[in-house]
């Protein structure tokens, strides 16, 4: 099939339309003078088949999940079930105005209310908020909490937040936004904090711990006891990014590890689809004695009804318009009435087993820097015999000539040339061993044709761009 | 079974076998048996598709929604036409299913379509870039505030009391946090005063953030404000409805510094406040200063174009504590959407919606004023939203629209006290001229 | 990996040339080698003024972005914003690309910086 190489812009045409508004059925009122537009905007002017063509043509250039296997670490790249879009596009969940009044929107009030104790029956947590519209706000929400909870207490002076050194980068970035000091932990030779770090640096300025359980590197940290022991006894609360909760549903939870606040990522673990960046959601759920400091409004319950509360003098007040990434909401709800409970622990068993088998399969090929069971993801470290030097960004490239989506690379920091995989439990036998089977032959030709390597990729439709350039002399619009 | 999981039994065994396990559980060994738990969730058990949709058709039977009921609520989301061929684009999966583009050479299609978003939106704002989207208008205000104190590295903010009061209430909760003044400008006969803002704007402003339309639909003065603003080296924050561009003076017309707004009004629909768009488009002055991901043109090892994602050393994954936001995932889809609204709209498109709206709502004002039983709150320029005064109050009339399907305007006296009772009414191009005479009707008869 | 001699280093991988109570700030042959190509160059204004260890600019490459401290104390005199429109400069010759010129009282550049041998032994140490 031919290639299609166009810009919208370039399919324009003066005069062509692809659209048709009903006549107007009102007169023509005056426009205020000097205030109008002196110049018109340069949009494109093609049919309704140009549009159509254009975005199936774009669309064609693009892996998904629904094209193919794509182990990004610590994304969760699960199927996203269609049941979830067409709830999502019902007109009672999609034409509804944030504004209507209560008694109009009860399902939607009740949908909301119901969501928020799933998740805090799965996370172990008292109250959620669904505000938050990812999992980087949703990490904002319980930082400006944990420090309004300080302040309630009078405790001004703490202003540290402890960050593992193989955090996603986020973590440091909401904890700047939040107006707090970031202190780095390194990570001991097992994987997991290091105590006699983490000893080191608590202290009366300490104002919380954010963590992941399992770890960026896949690894659940046996000590997480003991460290939320440690941290409380400080005075410090403990926050849990729940980007790899898709290891522990139905397993463990992070409010009996003894995490205070916590946020989800619907768009990961409840498999509400990535959309190419975006929409997700990041619901944050916390412990029972930090529910005032919610943001506002909350879902609510009377004898007349559900409504939305808004008079809570405790709030942190809003992180987002409205309530939260409804439509998101409504996806990943019903992602968990077709689950259940025992559907959301097979998931987790699944992913778990399915990132074990990988490994297992990978580790005489790859460096294993932490030869042990992994969670719902592991990360490699470069080749096993390198004589030519071949690089995990080159791997990459050479994946997809192979058709598959490359792992994520050069993260977590503390890995040198990390490769990290997350399989997810909808990935079948045969489609990780085809995967698998991909990096084998890729670490064959790294030895004896390590050149097709080097230059790869050589079959997609674009071959290696040039990011400097791009970043020089930036081309950001037509 | 699951039809999500595909393992079969054999396959477990296979998997447990090659693991050298004898059970499943035995993966979790890691951790300690304190905090596993003993038994299932308290959830309700599986459910297959059919039993899934009664469940949600009986939830959306409890929503009065625009299909069944006649909507003339604006104030911050609204309900527009959608193309067909719009929601056939954001219903591709290609584009669903797919991950941030950080392999650029199998995301073309994601990178380029970005890119076109980018482009529109730099044509109807008139600014040099935009960025991929930030989460709605709130958090494009939040992020345009925190480049003017970056940029002039001074400490103050100025929000006109005429904001949308959902952007003021996002702006106040991360302003506070991040240590930066923020100073509401008090309105005057519904615009900001502008005595008032010459007044406050110092050689402390870091900038200046103006809503027009506002949030009762007034046109703003911007000429003074800009005036105002660059005398003492501010910078301009301009909000923006995307639609009204389709008609009135751009951002950078105005020679505003930062164009922010709410982009739903572009083919997404009204979906309960979310998931919704924030566009940020800005001078080139101010490019590197932006947040979020940005695409850019380049070309490959063989001379093609192609797309890439650009300035990523000033995002988390690179950047971490000094990044310029903590954004990672944003509203991609959203904004894709909204580059396939304005790509099917067009340059025509754009203007006849924003005309229509502009009519109709003009129409419907002076129906609704034509008695003498209601008036305009104030009388001033306006786009497709008006505010509204009469005797009756705001809780009758609401109930006396509801009962004849209609979603009637919003009270806005929760959000400003001062101005007593009153209701802004919203018509956009989907409302007809039949159900404008309807809406009256029944303001008429009300006591 | 080059160090020239006649310069003072810092361990954070900046150069000085001290020219009298003026001096040049750079960034290292190390430093650019670890960047890779060089894409933009943040720099202070004239006027400005930092401590010894401030960071006064950002380096940025494709894959990173790196603070740039000053390693002595002093008020920035000139900038060099040819770097602006040519950051590829750095990686081409970056002793020869200097970032900010300073007026400096700090006249102890001995006893706080390195000396081109002391530097290349950190360089070593640094890498294991």
């Amino acid at each position: 099939m031919k290639e299609y190489n166009k810009l919208i812009l370039e399919c324009s045409r003066p005069g062509r339309k692809a659209y048709r508004l009903p006549e107007s059925d009102v007169p023509e009122f005056p426009l205020p003078e000097g205030l109008l537009r002196e110049k018109e905007p340069e949009l494109p002017e093609v049919s309704e088949v140009d549009v159509v063509r254009h975005y199936t043509n774009l669309s064609r250039k693009n892996y998904s999940v629904d094209i193919g296997m794509y182990p990004l670490g610590s994304c969760t790249m699960k199927y996203n079930p269609r049941i979830n879009e067409e709830a999502a596009r019902m007109s009672g969940f999609s034409n509804i105005h944030p504004l209507q009044p209560a008694e109009t929107v009860q399902g939607a009030l009740e949908l909301m209310a119901k969501m928020e104790k799933m998740l805090c029956e799965i996370t172990g947590m008292s109250a959620f908020t669904l505000q938050p519209a990812a999992g980087a706000q949703g990490e904002i929400t319980g930082l400006m909490m944990i420090r309004a909870y300080h302040r309630h207490r009078g405790d001004e002076k703490r202003r540290h937040i402890i960050i593992p050194d193989s955090a996603h980068g986020t973590n440091p970035a909401s904890a700047s936004m939040a107006g707090m000091e970031v202190v780095e932990v390194k990570s001991d030779r097992e994987g997991g904090m290091d105590l006699d770090a983490l000893r080191e640096v608590l202290n009366d300025e300490v104002a919380g711990l954010m963590l992941t359980n399992p770890n960026t590197l896949g690894l659940f940290d046996k000590n997480i006891v003991k460290i939320a022991d440690m941290v409380h006894k400080a005075g410090g609360l403990l926050y849990y990014d729940g980007a790899n909760a898709n290891a522990i549903m139905g397993i463990t939870r992070p409010g009996d590890m003894g995490f205070d606040i916590v946020h989800l990522n619907l768009h990961k673990t409840f498999s509400t689809p990535h959309g190419g960046g975006g929409p997700g959601s990041g619901p944050v759920g916390v412990a029972d004695f930090l529910k005032e400091f919610l943001p506002s409004p909350v879902v609510a319950r009377s004898g007349k009804g559900y409504y939305l509360e808004e008079n809570r003098p405790m709030s942190i007040g809003k992180v987002k318009s409205w309530y939260g990434n409804f439509g998101v909401v409504v996806r990943a709800y019903c992602y968990i009435l077709s689950m259940g409970a025992e559907g959301l622990k097979a998931a987790s068993r699944m992913a778990v087993l399915n990132a074990n088998y990988m490994k297992e399969m990978l580790k005489d090929y790859f460096e294993l820097p932490y030869d042990r069971t992994c969670m719902h993801e592991f990360v490699l470290g470069g080749l096993k015999n390198n004589p030519y030097g071949i690089t995990a960004k080159q791997i990459a490239k050479r994946l997809m000539d192979y058709g598959l989506h490359p792992p994520t690379t050069y993260f977590p920091l503390i890995v040198h040339e990390a490769l990290m995989l997350e399989p997810t439990e909808t990935e079948s036998v045969e489609s990780m061993e085809e995967y698998v089977q991909a990096l084998i032959r890729i670490a064959q030709e790294a030895v004896k044709d390590p050149d097709v390597v080097k230059t790869a990729p050589h079959t997609t439709i674009v071959k290696q761009l040039d990011e400097v350039g791009a970043a020089r002399n930036p081309v950001l619009k037509w | 079974m699951i039809p999500y999981l595909p393992a079969t039994p054999e396959d477990e065994r296979k998997i447990l076998k090659k693991l050298g396990l004898h059970s499943a559980d035995d993966v979790f060994e890691d951790i300690p048996p304190s905090i596993r738990l003993q038994k299932d969730l308290d959830l309700e058990k599986p459910k297959s598709e059919l039993e899934v949709e009664r469940i949600l058709k009986d939830l959306c039977s409890q929503n009065l929604d625009a299909e069944k009921a006649v909507i003339f609520l604006g104030a911050g989301s609204y309900d527009h036409y959608i193309p067909s061929a719009v929601r056939y684009v954001t219903g591709r999966s290609e584009f669903s299913t797919s991950y941030t583009p950080y392999q650029p050479e199998i995301s073309q299609g994601t990178l380029q379509a970005i890119f076109e978003y980018q482009s529109m939106i730099c044509a109807i704002t008139g600014m040099d870039v935009s960025n991929a989207s930030l989460y709605d208008g709130a958090s494009a205000a939040v992020e345009a505030a925190r480049m003017a104190t970056d940029h002039t590295r001074r400490k103050q903010i100025l929000v006109s009391e005429t904001v949308h009061p959902e952007t003021r209430k996002v702006l106040s909760t991360f302003l506070r946090y991040r240590g930066i003044a923020c100073e509401v400008l008090p309105m005057k006969n519904g615009v900001t005063d502008m005595e008032m803002l010459e007044g406050k704007v110092s050689r402390e402003t870091a900038g200046v953030i103006l809503q027009s339309p506002n949030f009762f639909g007034f046109f703003e003065d911007i000429g003074n404000a800009e005036k105002i603003t660059h005398n003492k080296k501010g910078l301009l924050i301009l909000s923006v409805d995307p639609i009204s561009l389709g008609l009135f003076k751009s951002p950078g017309e105005w020679g505003a510094d930062i164009a922010i707004g709410e982009g739903q009004s572009l083919g997404n629909p009204m979906s309960f406040g979310g998931p919704y768009l924030g566009f940020l488009a800005c001078t080139k002055s101010l490019m590197r200063k932006m947040p979020g991901r940005i695409v850019g043109q380049t070309r490959d090892t063989e001379g093609k174009r192609g797309f890439v994602s650009t300035l990523q050393t000033r995002e988390q994954h690179i950047r971490r504590e000094k990044a310029t936001s903590n954004i990672c995932s944003n509203e991609s889809l959203n904004a894709l959407t909204a580059s396939a609204y304005l790509a099917t709209m067009g340059k025509a498109g754009l203007k006849e919606v924003a005309r229509q709206c502009y009519d109709k709502a003009h129409y419907a004002a002076s129906i609704l004023t034509a008695s003498g039983k209601y008036h305009l709150l104030y009388d001033h320029p306006f786009f497709m939203e008006f505010p509204v005064v009469g005797t009756p109050s705001d809780e009758k009339i609401q109930e006396a629209l509801l009962q004849e399907a209609i979603i009637g305007g919003y009270a806005f006296q929760k959000d400003y006290p001062q101005l007593g009772h009153g209701i802004l009414y919203c018509v956009t191009e989907k409302r007809t001229k039949q159900e404008i005479h309807h809406l009256q009707r029944i303001l008429e008869g009300i006591e | 990996m080059k160090v020239l001699d006649g310069l003072y280093y810092s361990k954070d991988h900046e150069w000085v040339k001290s020219e009298g109570s003026r001096a040049l700030v750079g960034i290292t042959d190390h430093a650019q080698l670890g960047l890779g190509d060089v894409v933009y160059v943040e720099l202070p204004e004239e006027g400005d003024e930092f401590q010894a260890g401030d960071p006064i600019g950002v380096v940025e490459s494709v894959k990173a972005a790196s603070d740039v401290y000053t390693p002595i104390a002093g008020k920035v005199i000139g900038v060099n914003r040819e770097l602006i429109d040519h950051p590829e400069r750095i990686n081409q010759d970056p002793y020869g690309s200097w970032l900010i010129e300073l007026e400096t009282a700090d006249a102890d550049m001995e006893g706080s910086l390195l000396s081109p041998e002391e530097y290349k032994t950190w360089c070593l140490e640094e890498d294991e």
